[in-house]
């Protein structure tokens, strides 16, 4: 070819020159599982529906909150929010609201009156749910959706269960739950109140079921023996919580001692401050420090004048009065008595020991395994007997409302598969986009924004509600803190880093990709990928 | 400051766009639509940050000038990966000139502009004249003091990457102090660049009087954007003088050019700033501010300071500098 003097190469631009072959790494895109999605025990795509409220979809983002958990506006209220425990955003400043954007979402779907989709066909199976607690109900509605015909069989006379009647009224107003459960039922859930399931063998058979999930909870308050008197009042706390939703109140009197340091002492510390006591004072064996309740709720037990005496145990009950002893914790942080006593007035003690499990339904069936007053289940959530599946307060693990929902979904999924004859096989999860693979120089500081609390003079004497929600100029505030952690939210970041313009730029929600023709591999991407969505990889050579 | 910072706190203030911002509060940089005046296939290191810096400003004057823009360009590492003749990787109308001209060809085109205008030309044609630190602090330095005091109506864009780095990473006037170069090896008593030698031109051309100087880096596209902005809505003598890091010559990884560029200006060593007619109008407050050793260590030109005994009297010395220009420049925001 006849070139000029000193030419080598044809005269034109330097796209000629693939510069891609440079290249020892190359950057490639990459989805990393954000560390809320990682805690939350209901199994929710936190980052991926907050994605959706930063836009101001608040439906696409309830819809995309919702296919693992249809209960929102509760867990917005509810939830202990591990979620938060974990977000990354605490490093930069504090964690997003996660609890209260979701609150928000499902304020926001009760207002608007937003249904879930039917299932698209139906399978013509049918499945028992035993309790339409939140892990019956997470489970009816998954299994719903899934096309199967499922009936609730509940034995108390309102859907809910623990959430009803185990959560006070100023943490959970009943119409949340009475609007959610309706959105559930609205799907063609059968529920039947009033109906106790007392063999679970016969209640299948007559049904026709081909399958069943149990989650009737843990509601039989544990006993401790305290030598007491006739004339004292000694009841347990899970039945004074329930008392509350009756038409009788329970009479507790003027001084009220609470036997116990779990969140349900201190939920029956705080109602029956409500219920005019004088005094309501929790005793509890150990410190503080060791105490299984939240300590925002102990927080607010406090501000609302409930006592706490700790390092004690109740020794002897009498008429009007109680005998404490005092107690020091030994090298291994176990309490060990001191010798030493007290006497304190009391008008009634509740016992908040915890719960156990009835199993009686449960008789006869073969092949099931109870250990420790509790079902075992295999990792698919079924019991020893093929069909029968069980999740929630029955079975081993933390028992919250959020573990419960998340129990609901998987045993969804597992019965989903073993109607079909097959195994449900969980698609294997990304790895946690931890802190370090973040570039945290991008996001600008924002403080977290406060919900607003009842005032205490009302908190001491009414059942309303203590914290309140989002209004949508602060939730959309909220969910715009979200860092998105692992995933690509369209920064235009890459493209714009670039020293060879070899990121293309797809448009609005279909993210970026590379041009290897040019990339060098130089890595810059990566390094300022604010929210850690790149990662570089050995080129193959 | 040269431009309105981005309420909104997810990211939009820091990055490059977002996508729940309006088009037109994003940067030049992203929109799929930009000019990529500097394109690809261009020769520049893995990481170069000055081809990255000439791309940030070329575009930024391009989309304010709507595309009426010619470029003239000083011999250096630019010229010579982006443009080996018969090939070039520019998108504009772009002119090599000598090593030490440039300033000098900018303003003959201005000239040559000017003329066509009086006889009728309806089109405004804006000029930019662009080099590396050897080129405008040492050999090209006559000629752009020169176009300063005509004040021509070019705007001349510096990127400073602190040496000759194409030619094998020699001194310039513009390298700063303890930095190991070609011709400053870390040896003898005063090991890399000496202390109290070379100048700082964005000073120089303030002093000047002319119409617009401004510093930035390539950690801070919408200020760097910003800046260019401005200056292409003032006529007469105008200089921008921009941080760009080099791997190569800096010893430094290929991914870590822009936070190298972001210590520079967190740390103080590079002050960013803008003034015109000779007076400082606003400079770019220090984020989080960090000792000189977080920007020092990370790079092999100042690996003779991180030895078995760290050179803390060169490093206090370094730290001086910075504390100096977080004072004289007013870095500090002390209001936040």
């Amino acid at each position: 070819m006849e070139k000029p003097f000193a030419i080598t190469l044809d005269v034109g631009s330097s796209l000629a020159n693939r510069t891609g072959s440079w290249r020892t790494f190359k950057p490639e895109y990459l989805d990393r599982l954000p560390p809320c999605n990682a805690a939350c025990p209901a199994g929710e795509n936190i980052q991926g529906w907050l994605f959706h409220a930063e836009g101001g979809d608040y439906e696409k983002a309830w819809r995309a909150l919702t296919e693992n958990n249809p209960l929102p506006a509760i867990m917005g209220r509810v939830c202990y929010h591990p979620c938060e425990g974990a977000c990354n955003r605490q490093q930069v400043d504090e964690s997003v609201g996660i609890n209260s954007v979701e609150r928000f979402l499902g304020d926001e779907a009760i207002k608007r009156g937003w249904k879930f989709d039917p299932p698209a066909e139906r399978t013509g199976k049918r499945v028992l749910v035993v309790g339409a607690g939140p892990s019956g109900l997470s489970a009816a509605y998954q299994l719903a959706r899934m096309g199967h015909e499922v009936e609730i069989h509940e034995a108390g006379p309102l859907a809910g269960g623990m959430m009803r009647f185990g959560i006070p009224k100023y943490r959970l107003p009943r119409e949340v739950i009475d609007a959610e459960v309706r959105r559930i039922l609205d799907l063609g859930v059968v529920l039947k109140l009033d109906t106790k399931v007392s063999n679970i063998a016969d209640s299948m058979k007559v049904g026709g079921f081909d399958a069943a999930f149990l989650a009737v909870g843990a509601h039989i308050g544990k006993r401790a023996y305290i030598p007491a008197g006739d004339a004292t009042k000694i009841v347990d706390a899970v039945s004074v919580l329930r008392s509350m939703e009756g038409e009788e109140k329970p009479m507790l009197g003027r001084r009220v001692v609470i036997y116990g340091g779990g969140n349900t002492a201190i939920d029956v510390a705080r109602t029956a401050k409500r219920l005019g006591a004088a005094e309501a004072l929790i005793v509890y064996r150990r410190t503080r420090e060791k105490m299984p309740a939240h300590d925002f709720e102990v927080e607010e037990a406090l501000q609302e004048g409930v006592m706490i005496k700790w390092l004690s145990t109740i020794k002897q009950a009498g008429e009007g009065t109680i005998t404490v002893e005092k107690m020091a914790l030994d090298d291994k942080g176990f309490p060990q008595p001191t010798g030493e006593f007290e006497t304190l007035e009391a008008d009634s003690v509740v016992l908040a020991l915890g719960q156990d499990v009835d199993l009686s339904l449960l008789q006869g069936v073969p092949g099931l395994e109870i250990t420790d007053g509790v079902v075992r289940v295999g990792s698919n959530m079924m019991t020893g007997h093929p069909g029968i599946f069980a999740g929630g307060d029955m079975v081993p693990s933390e028992r919250t409302v959020t573990v419960a929902v998340g129990h609901g979904k998987k045993a969804a999924r597992n019965i989903d598969a073993w109607l079909r004859g097959t195994a449900y096989d969980p698609p294997p999860k990304h790895e946690v986009a931890t802190f370090d693979r973040l570039n945290p120089w991008y996001y600008a500081d924002a403080p977290k924004t406060v919900r607003p609390m009842l005032n205490i003079i009302r908190r001491q004497s009414t059942f309303e509600e203590v914290q309140g929600g989002l209004d949508e100029n602060n939730a959309l505030f909220e969910a715009r803190r979200c860092l998105s952690c692992g995933n690509c939210f369209e920064c235009d970041n890459c493209y714009g880093v670039c020293p060879d313009n070899a990121v293309i730029k797809l448009g609005p929600g279909k993210r970026f990709k590379f041009n290897y023709d040019y990339c060098k591999g130089c890595g810059v991407c990566v390094a300022e990928c604010p929210c850690g969505a790149i990662r570089m990889v050995p080129e193959e050579i | 400051m040269s431009f309105q910072p981005v309420k909104f706190y997810q990211t939009g203030t820091f990055t490059v766009g977002n996508r729940l911002l309006p088009a037109e509060e994003r940067s030049v940089q992203a929109s799929a639509k930009r000019f990529n005046s500097l394109n690809s296939g261009h020769r520049a290191c893995q990481g170069c940050g000055e081809a990255l810096g000439a791309r940030y400003a070329i575009d930024a004057a391009m989309e304010a000038t709507h595309g009426q823009l010619i470029c003239a360009n000083a011999t250096g590492c630019l010229e010579v990966f982006s443009t080996p003749y018969p090939e070039t990787s520019w998108q504009v109308p772009w002119i090599h000139s000598l090593f030490g001209n440039t300033a000098a060809v900018a303003t003959g085109i201005a000239a040559a502009l000017k003329v066509k205008r009086l006889k009728g030309a309806d089109r405004d044609v804006r000029v930019v004249a662009q080099g590396g630190d050897g080129g405008t602090t040492d050999i090209g330095f006559g000629c752009l003091s020169g176009m300063f005091e005509r004040n021509d109506d070019v705007l001349y864009i510096c990127y400073d990457n602190g040496g000759y780095m194409n030619t094998g990473i020699q001194r310039s006037s513009a390298t700063p102090p303890a930095a190991r170069t070609a011709t400053t090896m870390a040896v003898g008593p005063e090991p890399g660049n000496v202390f109290g030698q070379g100048k700082f031109l964005p000073a120089i051309a303030v002093a000047h009087e002319i119409p617009y100087v401004a510093t930035a880096t390539v950690a801070d596209l919408r200020d760097l954007e910003g800046k260019v902005r401005r200056a292409m809505e003032i006529r007469g003598a105008r200089y921008i003088h921009i941080l760009v890091p080099c791997p190569l010559g800096w010893g430094t990884a290929s991914h870590e050019t822009i936070q190298i560029a972001r210590l520079a200006k967190e740390t103080g060593l590079f002050p960013v700033f803008e003034a015109e007619h000779g007076e400082l109008t606003s400079s770019l407050k220090i984020r989080k501010q960090v000792p000189v050793e977080e920007y020092l260590r990370p790079q092999k030109r100042y690996a003779h300071l991180f030895g078995k005994q760290p050179k803390v009297d060169v490093i206090a010395r370094l730290q001086a500098l910075a504390d100096r220009n977080i004072r004289r420049y007013g870095l500090l925001d002390f209001d936040q």
